[in-house]
Protein backbone atom coordinates (compact mmCIF):
# COMPACT_ATOMS: atom_id res chain seq x y z
CA UNK A 1 0.00 0.00 0.00
CA UNK A 2 2.77 2.36 1.00
CA UNK A 3 4.60 1.45 -2.18
CA UNK A 4 1.59 2.21 -4.37
CA UNK A 5 1.34 5.61 -2.76
CA UNK A 6 4.98 6.45 -3.47
CA UNK A 7 4.56 5.28 -7.04
CA UNK A 8 1.45 7.35 -7.59
CA UNK A 9 3.04 10.40 -6.01
CA UNK A 10 6.20 10.01 -8.06
CA UNK A 11 4.30 9.50 -11.31
CA UNK A 12 2.04 12.46 -10.61
CA UNK A 13 4.99 14.68 -9.81
CA UNK A 14 6.86 13.55 -12.93
CA UNK A 15 3.95 14.08 -15.31
CA UNK A 16 3.20 17.47 -13.74
CA UNK A 17 6.84 18.53 -14.10
CA UNK A 18 6.92 17.34 -17.70
CA UNK A 19 3.74 19.15 -18.67
CA UNK A 20 4.93 22.26 -16.86
CA UNK A 21 8.19 22.15 -18.81
CA UNK A 22 6.34 21.64 -22.11
CA UNK A 23 4.14 24.61 -21.27
CA UNK A 24 7.19 26.72 -20.49
CA UNK A 25 8.90 25.76 -23.75
CA UNK A 26 5.91 26.45 -25.96
CA UNK A 27 4.88 29.73 -24.36
CA UNK A 28 7.99 31.35 -22.91
CA UNK A 29 10.78 30.61 -25.36
CA UNK A 30 9.07 31.59 -28.61
CA UNK A 31 8.69 35.07 -30.00
CA UNK A 32 6.24 37.21 -28.15
CA UNK A 33 6.31 39.91 -30.82
CA UNK A 34 3.74 37.83 -32.64
CA UNK A 35 1.14 40.11 -34.05
CA UNK A 36 -2.35 38.77 -33.77
CA UNK A 37 -5.47 40.75 -34.41
CA UNK A 38 -8.98 39.46 -34.91
CA UNK A 39 -9.78 41.78 -37.79
CA UNK A 40 -7.31 43.10 -40.29
CA UNK A 41 -7.32 44.85 -43.63
CA UNK A 42 -4.90 44.18 -46.47
CA UNK A 43 -2.80 46.88 -48.10
CA UNK A 44 -0.39 46.61 -51.01
CA UNK A 45 2.86 48.38 -51.74
CA UNK A 46 5.28 48.13 -54.66
CA UNK A 47 9.00 48.16 -54.10
CA UNK A 48 11.89 48.27 -56.51
CA UNK A 49 13.89 46.00 -54.23
CA UNK A 50 12.71 44.29 -51.07
CA UNK A 51 16.12 43.08 -49.93
CA UNK A 52 15.58 40.05 -47.73
CA UNK A 53 12.10 40.91 -46.53
CA UNK A 54 10.10 37.78 -45.74
CA UNK A 55 6.46 36.97 -45.18
CA UNK A 56 5.45 37.29 -41.50
CA UNK A 57 7.84 40.23 -41.16
CA UNK A 58 6.38 42.95 -38.95
CA UNK A 59 4.89 46.20 -40.21
CA UNK A 60 5.50 48.99 -37.76
CA UNK A 61 4.62 52.60 -37.29
CA UNK A 62 6.46 54.74 -34.75
CA UNK A 63 8.15 51.51 -33.66
CA UNK A 64 4.90 49.76 -32.74
CA UNK A 65 4.02 46.58 -34.62
CA UNK A 66 0.65 47.18 -36.25
CA UNK A 67 0.66 44.51 -38.93
CA UNK A 68 2.39 41.70 -40.71
CA UNK A 69 3.55 40.94 -44.25
CA UNK A 70 1.36 38.20 -45.70
CA UNK A 71 2.45 37.88 -49.30
CA UNK A 72 5.33 38.84 -51.58
CA UNK A 73 4.94 38.58 -55.34
CA UNK A 74 6.88 39.73 -58.36
CA UNK A 75 4.97 41.71 -60.95
CA UNK A 76 6.28 40.56 -64.37
CA UNK A 77 4.90 43.63 -66.15
CA UNK A 78 6.16 46.50 -64.02
CA UNK A 79 9.17 44.44 -62.85
CA UNK A 80 8.56 45.37 -59.24
CA UNK A 81 7.99 43.45 -56.04
CA UNK A 82 4.40 43.59 -54.80
CA UNK A 83 4.20 43.24 -51.04
CA UNK A 84 0.84 42.62 -49.40
CA UNK A 85 0.50 43.16 -45.68
CA UNK A 86 -2.34 43.23 -43.19
CA UNK A 87 -2.89 45.92 -40.59
CA UNK A 88 -4.96 45.58 -37.45
CA UNK A 89 -8.42 47.02 -38.13
CA UNK A 90 -8.34 49.24 -35.07
CA UNK A 91 -5.70 51.38 -36.78
CA UNK A 92 -8.09 52.70 -39.41
CA UNK A 93 -6.91 56.31 -39.41
CA UNK A 94 -3.58 55.99 -41.19
CA UNK A 95 -3.38 58.61 -43.96
CA UNK A 96 -3.42 57.02 -47.41
CA UNK A 97 -0.39 58.99 -48.56
CA UNK A 98 1.80 57.47 -45.84
CA UNK A 99 5.04 56.10 -47.17
CA UNK A 100 6.41 52.61 -46.63
CA UNK A 101 10.10 51.82 -46.42
CA UNK A 102 11.93 48.59 -45.83
CA UNK A 103 14.15 48.97 -42.78
CA UNK A 104 16.51 46.75 -40.89
CA UNK A 105 16.23 46.07 -37.16
CA UNK A 106 19.69 46.73 -35.83
CA UNK A 107 22.79 46.44 -37.94
CA UNK A 108 22.33 42.81 -38.94
CA UNK A 109 18.77 42.25 -37.81
CA UNK A 110 15.81 41.07 -39.84
CA UNK A 111 14.00 43.45 -42.17
CA UNK A 112 10.60 44.97 -41.57
CA UNK A 113 8.32 47.57 -43.14
CA UNK A 114 8.20 50.96 -41.48
CA UNK A 115 5.32 53.33 -42.20
CA UNK A 116 5.74 57.11 -42.03
CA UNK A 117 2.48 59.05 -41.72
CA UNK A 118 1.48 61.40 -44.51
CA UNK A 119 -0.90 64.36 -44.36
CA UNK A 120 -3.89 63.17 -46.34
CA UNK A 121 -7.36 63.23 -44.82
CA UNK A 122 -8.22 59.92 -46.49
CA UNK A 123 -7.29 56.78 -44.69
CA UNK A 124 -5.85 53.44 -45.69
CA UNK A 125 -8.50 50.73 -46.07
CA UNK A 126 -8.92 47.23 -47.43
CA UNK A 127 -7.30 47.03 -50.87
CA UNK A 128 -5.53 50.40 -50.82
CA UNK A 129 -2.10 50.74 -52.26
CA UNK A 130 0.74 52.72 -50.77
CA UNK A 131 2.24 54.84 -53.54
CA UNK A 132 5.30 56.23 -51.83
CA UNK A 133 7.77 53.50 -51.11
CA UNK A 134 11.43 53.27 -50.42
CA UNK A 135 13.34 50.12 -51.23
CA UNK A 136 15.56 48.17 -48.93
CA UNK A 137 19.09 49.40 -48.61
CA UNK A 138 21.32 46.72 -50.04
CA UNK A 139 24.69 46.82 -48.35
CA UNK A 140 26.52 45.50 -51.41
CA UNK A 141 25.20 48.36 -53.58
CA UNK A 142 26.48 50.97 -51.14
CA UNK A 143 29.87 49.30 -50.97
CA UNK A 144 29.87 49.06 -54.77
CA UNK A 145 29.18 52.79 -55.08
CA UNK A 146 32.04 53.57 -52.76
CA UNK A 147 34.40 51.34 -54.69
CA UNK A 148 33.44 52.72 -58.11
CA UNK A 149 32.42 56.31 -57.51
CA UNK A 150 34.56 57.04 -54.52
CA UNK A 151 31.94 59.47 -53.28
CA UNK A 152 28.57 58.62 -51.72
CA UNK A 153 25.37 60.02 -53.19
CA UNK A 154 24.40 63.55 -52.18
CA UNK A 155 27.93 64.46 -51.25
CA UNK A 156 28.46 66.91 -54.12
CA UNK A 157 30.00 70.25 -53.35
CA UNK B 1 33.35 -19.04 -47.19
CA UNK B 2 30.62 -17.74 -49.49
CA UNK B 3 28.23 -20.14 -47.81
CA UNK B 4 28.98 -18.63 -44.41
CA UNK B 5 28.49 -15.08 -45.61
CA UNK B 6 25.19 -16.06 -47.16
CA UNK B 7 24.14 -17.78 -43.93
CA UNK B 8 25.02 -14.75 -41.84
CA UNK B 9 23.12 -12.52 -44.21
CA UNK B 10 20.06 -14.74 -44.14
CA UNK B 11 20.20 -14.87 -40.35
CA UNK B 12 20.38 -11.09 -40.19
CA UNK B 13 17.45 -10.83 -42.59
CA UNK B 14 15.44 -13.23 -40.44
CA UNK B 15 16.13 -11.28 -37.25
CA UNK B 16 15.26 -8.06 -39.01
CA UNK B 17 12.02 -9.51 -40.33
CA UNK B 18 11.07 -10.87 -36.90
CA UNK B 19 11.81 -7.42 -35.45
CA UNK B 20 9.54 -5.66 -37.95
CA UNK B 21 6.73 -8.17 -37.34
CA UNK B 22 7.16 -7.67 -33.60
CA UNK B 23 6.94 -3.87 -34.05
CA UNK B 24 3.77 -4.21 -36.10
CA UNK B 25 2.27 -6.44 -33.42
CA UNK B 26 3.17 -3.98 -30.67
CA UNK B 27 1.74 -1.05 -32.65
CA UNK B 28 -1.49 -2.84 -33.51
CA UNK B 29 -2.25 -3.84 -29.93
CA UNK B 30 -1.05 -0.63 -28.28
CA UNK B 31 -4.30 1.40 -28.38
CA UNK B 32 -6.36 -1.44 -26.93
CA UNK B 33 -3.81 -2.13 -24.17
CA UNK B 34 -3.59 1.57 -23.33
CA UNK B 35 -7.27 1.63 -22.41
CA UNK B 36 -7.75 -1.85 -20.98
CA UNK B 37 -4.56 -2.02 -18.88
CA UNK B 38 -4.14 1.61 -17.93
CA UNK B 39 -2.82 0.97 -14.37
CA UNK B 40 -0.01 -1.15 -15.80
CA UNK B 41 0.92 1.65 -18.18
CA UNK B 42 0.99 4.15 -15.30
CA UNK B 43 3.31 1.84 -13.38
CA UNK B 44 5.69 1.81 -16.33
CA UNK B 45 5.52 5.60 -16.67
CA UNK B 46 6.79 5.61 -13.10
CA UNK B 47 9.57 3.12 -13.89
CA UNK B 48 10.70 4.69 -17.14
CA UNK B 49 9.93 8.34 -16.47
CA UNK B 50 9.71 9.27 -12.82
CA UNK B 51 12.78 7.24 -11.88
CA UNK B 52 14.80 8.88 -14.68
CA UNK B 53 13.97 12.41 -13.62
CA UNK B 54 17.03 12.95 -11.42
CA UNK B 55 19.62 11.93 -14.03
CA UNK B 56 17.75 14.02 -16.62
CA UNK B 57 17.68 17.12 -14.45
CA UNK B 58 21.31 16.94 -13.37
CA UNK B 59 22.49 16.27 -16.95
CA UNK B 60 20.30 19.06 -18.31
CA UNK B 61 21.69 21.58 -15.87
CA UNK B 62 25.29 20.86 -16.79
CA UNK B 63 24.72 20.50 -20.52
CA UNK B 64 22.95 23.87 -20.56
CA UNK B 65 25.78 25.39 -18.57
CA UNK B 66 28.51 24.06 -20.84
CA UNK B 67 26.64 25.23 -23.95
CA UNK B 68 26.45 28.74 -22.55
CA UNK B 69 30.17 28.65 -21.71
CA UNK B 70 31.16 27.50 -25.19
CA UNK B 71 28.82 29.92 -26.91
CA UNK B 72 30.03 32.82 -24.80
CA UNK B 73 33.71 32.06 -25.40
CA UNK B 74 33.19 32.11 -29.17
CA UNK B 75 30.64 34.91 -29.45
CA UNK B 76 32.78 37.16 -27.29
CA UNK B 77 35.24 37.41 -30.17
CA UNK B 78 32.60 39.14 -32.27
CA UNK B 79 31.26 41.23 -29.40
CA UNK B 80 28.03 39.27 -29.71
CA UNK B 81 27.79 37.86 -26.17
CA UNK B 82 24.17 38.96 -26.02
CA UNK B 83 23.28 36.24 -28.49
CA UNK B 84 24.45 33.49 -26.11
CA UNK B 85 20.78 32.87 -25.39
CA UNK B 86 20.01 32.19 -29.06
CA UNK B 87 22.84 29.70 -29.35
CA UNK B 88 22.00 27.83 -26.16
CA UNK B 89 18.27 27.92 -26.86
CA UNK B 90 18.50 26.66 -30.43
CA UNK B 91 20.96 23.94 -29.56
CA UNK B 92 19.00 22.73 -26.54
CA UNK B 93 15.52 22.88 -27.99
CA UNK B 94 16.21 21.46 -31.44
CA UNK B 95 19.12 19.06 -31.00
CA UNK B 96 20.78 18.49 -27.66
CA UNK B 97 17.60 18.20 -25.60
CA UNK B 98 15.91 15.41 -27.58
CA UNK B 99 19.12 13.54 -28.45
CA UNK B 100 20.80 13.50 -25.04
CA UNK B 101 17.51 12.70 -23.34
CA UNK B 102 17.08 9.73 -25.69
CA UNK B 103 20.63 8.52 -25.01
CA UNK B 104 20.21 8.90 -21.25
CA UNK B 105 16.83 7.21 -21.49
CA UNK B 106 18.41 4.28 -23.32
CA UNK B 107 21.01 3.98 -20.58
CA UNK B 108 18.70 4.43 -17.63
CA UNK B 109 15.29 3.07 -18.67
CA UNK B 110 16.01 1.11 -21.86
CA UNK B 111 18.49 -1.20 -20.16
CA UNK B 112 16.09 -1.72 -17.27
CA UNK B 113 13.30 -2.69 -19.68
CA UNK B 114 15.49 -5.04 -21.70
CA UNK B 115 16.99 -6.81 -18.71
CA UNK B 116 13.65 -7.08 -16.94
CA UNK B 117 11.91 -8.66 -19.92
CA UNK B 118 15.00 -10.75 -20.69
CA UNK B 119 15.09 -12.10 -17.14
CA UNK B 120 11.38 -12.88 -17.26
CA UNK B 121 12.11 -14.87 -20.38
CA UNK B 122 15.18 -16.58 -18.86
CA UNK B 123 13.16 -17.61 -15.79
CA UNK B 124 10.36 -18.94 -18.03
CA UNK B 125 7.82 -16.40 -16.79
CA UNK B 126 6.87 -15.50 -20.35
CA UNK B 127 6.34 -19.17 -21.27
CA UNK B 128 4.26 -19.61 -18.12
CA UNK B 129 2.05 -16.73 -19.19
CA UNK B 130 1.60 -18.25 -22.62
CA UNK B 131 0.70 -21.50 -20.90
CA UNK B 132 -2.08 -19.68 -19.04
CA UNK B 133 -3.27 -18.12 -22.31
CA UNK B 134 -2.05 -14.69 -21.25
CA UNK B 135 -0.33 -12.94 -24.14
CA UNK B 136 3.04 -11.72 -22.79
CA UNK B 137 3.23 -9.08 -25.52
CA UNK B 138 0.04 -7.49 -24.31
CA UNK B 139 0.63 -7.97 -20.61
CA UNK B 140 4.38 -7.38 -20.33
CA UNK B 141 5.75 -5.75 -23.47
CA UNK B 142 3.18 -3.18 -24.51
CA UNK B 143 2.66 -1.49 -21.10
CA UNK B 144 6.45 -0.99 -20.92
CA UNK B 145 6.54 0.31 -24.48
CA UNK B 146 3.71 2.76 -23.81
CA UNK B 147 5.30 3.89 -20.55
CA UNK B 148 8.46 4.79 -22.45
CA UNK B 149 6.58 6.52 -25.25
CA UNK B 150 4.65 8.68 -22.77
CA UNK B 151 7.72 9.45 -20.67
CA UNK B 152 10.13 10.55 -23.38
CA UNK B 153 8.51 13.85 -24.49
CA UNK B 154 8.01 14.82 -20.84
CA UNK B 155 11.61 13.96 -19.96
CA UNK B 156 12.85 15.91 -22.98
CA UNK B 157 10.82 18.95 -21.99
CA UNK B 158 12.22 18.79 -18.45
CA UNK B 159 15.77 18.36 -19.77
CA UNK B 160 15.46 21.33 -22.14
CA UNK B 161 13.87 23.60 -19.55
CA UNK B 162 16.47 22.78 -16.91
CA UNK B 163 19.14 23.20 -19.61
CA UNK B 164 17.88 26.70 -20.38
CA UNK B 165 17.97 27.45 -16.68
CA UNK B 166 21.56 26.14 -16.50
CA UNK B 167 22.54 28.27 -19.49
CA UNK B 168 20.85 31.24 -17.83
CA UNK B 169 22.82 30.72 -14.62
CA UNK B 170 26.15 30.49 -16.45
CA UNK B 171 25.51 33.26 -18.98
CA UNK B 172 23.68 35.79 -16.83
CA UNK B 173 24.81 35.17 -13.26
CA UNK B 174 28.35 34.13 -13.98
CA UNK B 175 29.52 35.62 -17.28
CA UNK B 176 27.48 38.80 -17.00
CA UNK B 177 25.28 38.68 -20.10
CA UNK B 178 22.38 41.07 -19.66
CA UNK B 179 19.31 39.12 -18.53
CA UNK B 180 16.95 41.10 -20.76
CA UNK B 181 19.14 40.65 -23.83
CA UNK B 182 19.50 36.93 -23.11
CA UNK B 183 15.79 36.17 -23.02
CA UNK B 184 14.64 38.72 -25.58
CA UNK B 185 17.13 37.56 -28.20
CA UNK B 186 16.15 33.96 -27.49
CA UNK B 187 12.45 34.67 -27.80
CA UNK B 188 12.82 36.65 -30.99
CA UNK B 189 14.99 34.06 -32.71
CA UNK B 190 12.94 30.99 -31.79
CA UNK B 191 9.75 30.19 -33.61
CA UNK B 192 7.01 27.83 -32.56
CA UNK B 193 8.23 25.58 -35.38
CA UNK B 194 11.58 25.16 -33.67
CA UNK B 195 9.97 24.11 -30.40
CA UNK B 196 7.66 21.75 -32.27
CA UNK B 197 10.64 20.22 -34.08
CA UNK B 198 12.12 19.33 -30.70
CA UNK B 199 8.83 17.86 -29.51
CA UNK B 200 8.38 15.78 -32.69
CA UNK B 201 11.89 14.48 -32.30
CA UNK B 202 11.28 13.49 -28.69
CA UNK B 203 8.13 11.58 -29.70
CA UNK B 204 9.98 9.71 -32.47
CA UNK B 205 12.93 8.96 -30.19
CA UNK B 206 10.54 7.75 -27.49
CA UNK B 207 9.02 5.25 -29.88
CA UNK B 208 12.44 4.11 -31.16
CA UNK B 209 14.11 3.76 -27.77
CA UNK B 210 11.16 1.95 -26.16
CA UNK B 211 10.59 -0.39 -29.10
CA UNK B 212 14.24 -1.40 -29.34
CA UNK B 213 14.48 -1.95 -25.58
CA UNK B 214 11.44 -4.22 -25.37
CA UNK B 215 12.48 -6.03 -28.55
CA UNK B 216 15.98 -6.75 -27.24
CA UNK B 217 14.53 -8.04 -23.98
CA UNK B 218 11.87 -10.13 -25.68
CA UNK B 219 14.37 -11.53 -28.16
CA UNK B 220 17.15 -12.14 -25.61
CA UNK B 221 18.85 -15.52 -25.40
CA UNK B 222 17.36 -16.89 -22.15
CA UNK B 223 20.60 -17.22 -20.22
CA UNK B 224 22.45 -14.90 -17.85
CA UNK B 225 24.96 -14.03 -20.58
CA UNK B 226 22.16 -13.56 -23.11
CA UNK B 227 20.35 -11.05 -20.90
CA UNK B 228 23.59 -9.15 -20.36
CA UNK B 229 24.20 -9.06 -24.08
CA UNK B 230 20.66 -7.86 -24.74
CA UNK B 231 21.18 -4.99 -22.30
CA UNK B 232 24.37 -3.89 -24.02
CA UNK B 233 22.84 -4.19 -27.46
CA UNK B 234 19.91 -2.04 -26.36
CA UNK B 235 22.18 0.90 -25.60
CA UNK B 236 24.28 0.48 -28.72
CA UNK B 237 21.42 0.02 -31.17
CA UNK B 238 19.29 2.75 -29.61
CA UNK B 239 22.17 5.23 -29.76
CA UNK B 240 22.82 4.49 -33.42
CA UNK B 241 19.15 4.53 -34.38
CA UNK B 242 18.47 7.78 -32.51
CA UNK B 243 21.42 9.56 -34.11
CA UNK B 244 20.51 8.38 -37.61
CA UNK B 245 16.87 9.36 -37.18
CA UNK B 246 17.95 12.69 -35.72
CA UNK B 247 19.91 13.41 -38.85
CA UNK B 248 17.02 12.39 -41.09
CA UNK B 249 14.43 14.45 -39.20
CA UNK B 250 16.70 17.50 -39.15
CA UNK B 251 17.38 17.12 -42.87
CA UNK B 252 13.68 16.72 -43.63
CA UNK B 253 12.73 19.76 -41.56
CA UNK B 254 15.49 22.08 -42.70
CA UNK B 255 15.47 21.17 -46.40
CA UNK B 256 11.72 21.60 -46.66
Amino acid sequence: MQQTRTMELGTGLFVLLGIGALFFLTTQTTGRNDFDADETFAVQARFENIGSLKTRAPVSMSGVTIGRVTDIQFDPVSLEAVVTFVIDSKYDQIPDDSDASILTAGLLGSQYIGLQPGGSSFFLEQGSEILYTQSAIVLENIIGKFLVGGRPEGDEE
Amino acid sequence: MLREILDTFLKFLRTFGAMVLFFVRVFLHSPAVFFSRFPLVIKQVYNAGALSIVIIMVSGLFVGGVLALQAFANLERFNAEDTTGIFAGFALIKEIGPVITALLFAGRAGTALASEIGLMKATDQLSAMEMMAVDPVRYVVIPRFLGGVISMPLLTAVFTTIGLAGAHVVAVEWLGVDVGAYWQQLQQALDMEDVLEGIYKSIVFGIIASLLAVWEGYNAIPTAAGVGRATTRTVVITAIAVLIFDFMITAAVSLR
